[in-house]
């Protein structure tokens, strides 16, 4: 049989099998299926620094599929910016070709089809063979990992975080900053911090308590490579109490705290920095924002919202550097520094194909060493996909999944309503392809996942949908949590991104009456990831598994019932 | 030894003035009333004054917050949508070696926190910060 990287390197005669959608340009995807590791990896070394960076990986050790945003609105001064930009204009943008493998990772049109022809994206094991490729031309480039690694799978749930350490570690990365790691609870986090044979930074990682750094993080170290003093400073998710459960990690308070990343910048360059670095998990927007009012940042290796941009964005001096997530690519940024000041840059985001892409033999091994004592259970098929139906999540709004999750929700749960989290984490699947255990936690794990059913009045609910929609369109990015909308289920409604919080939302109604919602009437509702402490109820992995499993075949119909305005 | 804040405090090194606001009568004072008290209807511009504020707050009950100016006598903190605005008035004496302050203040829902400050020639002062205050939640 011919395998898929032989099918690819061969170049394919019989695309149009893949075709019908008329959208995509079928014919030159035909002779660009000739894609090859070298071309890949095809890097002129340039200076005499290189900057590795990945970044949520969302604990994804194996390949998966990944369906980038059709909707990414940019609001206030990003309005039309990137990463708020999708699909064809994403494309003209970046003078990408229709069906092109740039496409296929970049963006969603046709991506069912496009998935067929070019395969799964990440895999450890690949993005190893990228990095040691990089090292064989560079032997002393630094690895930095943006954070949300120890966080997002089956087995990253059972082992709380080990089988993510241990694959990481084989990696050798220099520098690491967080932000889901946090939710394993300060005492396991505690616990692999201290155990990390590199560096683990946070300027804005605080002691609550006391208002002061926080001894387990320190705010930056220094690295001496190619001649050249760098500084790698680390931000964390500053929202990480209010985005995700604060009292799984109640020692802890984190914020933008631009003045002090300024003071860190100031001090490192006072000691002799020639390069400074931030690894940041601020969130795209955040990073350029606070590029503009923090001087001295040469590299800004920006994580949290997921986009993956083909070139770095510069705001004054400073470049920010997106390389996507759940190990879909890495990031090469090659730097030539003289006279103690960076006076060249050369980039490459490096589209992890993972049937292209040899894979370690060493880090496979290891990675299958983590799975070998779950294989039974991650491989369980539960069901299947429709011909028509792929699963994904990443939007703004509803995705297939997250409708999906909903549907659980409300028929496991006998709600009326449904709200799942507007997370960006979450592989996708393919028409008719099997669902897997594995499949499930990879969208729903975590572990405050427990489905909780209560009542909300409409009042509460559209505080709600408020609270969240200025968490994502609030026109100043400091103010944004860089989560997607709360996806709901049996509610429609109407949203203004231009308008201030309060005035957003309005025609809420409850899809199984046709009703508008009663602000004074109280609604069933079913939900997970909630924040508070003590929430009861069943896991949402087992809500999504047993629904699922019932229903055989997944066949979700189009989801129209949010209406969304001022884009 | 570095001496860090938390050093600080255990040394009992602080050399603050700190003085709650004078009482006001029994129905709390508009945050209007309590700037025209503290200024006496001056003018207000933009200076020697810095609020420090997180953006979101991370509990609402409980917000840090930081004042500072090189040449404040006075600095009166107000909490804008707060049912009480008052928070505190900072006095800082001619031999104060810092003339900045800290503490937390609780916030009944997302507003504006100001800082106004009566420097020492007299004149007045302001900083406001929006703090932001949600039910949290659906963080990417």
């Amino acid at each position: 049989m011919i395998s898929r990287r032989d099918f690819l390197q061969t170049s394919m005669a019989a695309a149009a099998l893949y075709g019908g959608s008329g959208f995509g340009n079928w014919a030159r995807l035909a002779a660009q299926q000739a894609l090859t590791q070298d071309q890949l990896l095809d890097f002129d070394t340039f200076g005499n620094v290189s900057l590795i960076h990945v970044t949520d990986i969302h604990a994804q050790l194996k390949p998966i599929y990944f369906r980038e945003p059709s909707v990414n609105i940019g609001v206030g001064g990003n309005k039309g910016a990137v990463p708020h930009v999708t699909g064809a204009d994403f494309r003209k943008l970046y003078g990408i070709d229709d069906g092109s493998p740039s496409a296929y990772a970049l963006t969603h049109d046709d991506f069912s089809a496009l998935a067929k022809g070019y395969g799964k994206v990440g895999g450890l094991d690949r993005v190893a063979t990228v990095i040691n490729s990089i090292r064989a031309a560079r032997p002393d480039a630094l690895l930095l990992d943006g954070g949300d690694t120890w966080h997002g799978s089956y087995t990253c749930h059972q082992t709380q975080g080990q089988d993510m350490v241990n694959v990481m570690n084989a990696l050798k990365p220099d520098a690491m900053t967080f932000h889901w790691e946090f939710t394993l609870g300060s005492d396991r986090v505690a616990e692999l911090v201290e155990g990390l044979p590199f560096a683990a930074l946070g300027q804005n990682i605080f002691d609550a308590e006391w208002d002061e750094p926080a001894e387990l993080f320190p705010p930056y170290k220094f690295f001496e490579r190619g001649g050249v003093k760098i500084a790698v400073i680390g931000q964390a998710f500053p929202y990480m109490p209010i985005a995700n459960p604060g009292w799984m990690f109640p020692e802890y308070s984190f914020g933008i705290r631009d003045e002090r990343m300024q003071e860190m910048v100031d001090e490192v360059r006072a000691q002799g920095a020639e390069l400074v670095v931030c690894l940041s998990h601020n969130g795209f927007d955040v990073d350029k924002q606070m590029a503009g009012k923090v001087t001295g940042i040469d590299v800004i290796l920006s994580g949290h919202t997921h986009d993956a941009l083909p070139e770095p964005v510069l705001v004054g001096d400073t470049i920010i550097v997106a390389s996507g997530s759940n190990g879909k690519f890495v990031s090469r940024v090659d730097l030539d520094v003289r006279d103690g000041r960076m006076m060249g840059f050369r980039h490459k985001l490096i589209p992890i194909f993972s049937d292209v892409i040899t894979p370690d033999a060493e880090v496979s091994a290891l990675i299958d060493a983590q799975r070998a004592p779950y294989i039974d259970k991650l491989t369980e098929v539960i069901g299947r996909t429709g011909d028509d139906q792929t699963l994904y999540r990443r939007g703004n709004f509803n995705g297939t999944w997250d409708d999906l999750i909903c549907d659980a929700l409300i028929s496991e749960r006998e709600a009326d309503i449904a709200l799942s989290p507007g997370v960006r984490w979450g592989p996708s699947i393919l028409p008719g392809q099997d669902i897997t255990r594995e499949d499930i936690w990879n969208v729903t794990s975590m572990s405050y996942g427990k489905a909780y059913r209560t009542e909300m009045t409409g009042e509460f609910l559209h505080v709600v949908l408020e609270d969240v929609a200025d968490n994502l369109f609030n026109p100043d990015p400091y103010y944004q949590q860089g989560g997607d909308m709360v996806r709901v289920g049996g509610l429609g409604y109407r949203i203004d991104v231009t308008k201030p919080q309060g005035d957003r939302i309005t025609e809420m109604t409850l899809l199984k009456t046709g009703e508008a919602i009663d602000p004074a009437k109280t609604y069933q509702v079913a939900g997970w990831a909630s924040v508070n402490e003590g929430t009861e109820g069943p896991q949402i992995w087992d809500v999504v598994e047993a629904h699922i499993a019932k229903q055989g075949t997944i066949s979700l119909d189009p989801n129209n019932s949010v209406k969304v305005v001022g884009a | 030894m570095e001496l860090t804040r938390r050093n600080a405090i255990i040394l009992g090194a602080s050399a603050l003035f700190v003085a709650g606001l004078p009482k006001q009568s029994a129905a709390a004072a508009t945050s209007d009333e309590l700037i025209a008290a503290f200024t006496g209807g001056a003018e207000i511009g933009t200076g020697d004054i810095k609020l420090t504020a997180p953006e979101i707050a991370e509990n609402g009950n409980t917000v840090p917050i930081e004042v500072s100016s090189d040449t404040a006598a006075e600095i009166l903190v107000l909490a804008m949508g707060n049912p009480t605005p008052s928070v505190a008035t900072f006095k800082f004496g001619k031999l104060a070696a810092s003339r900045a302050a800290s503490t937390r203040i609780r916030l009944a829902g997302t507003q504006d926190v100001v800082a106004i400050a009566k420097l020492d020639d007299g004149s007045f002062v302001q900083a406001s910060s929006t703090v932001k205050v949600t039910i949290g939640g659906c963080g990417g």
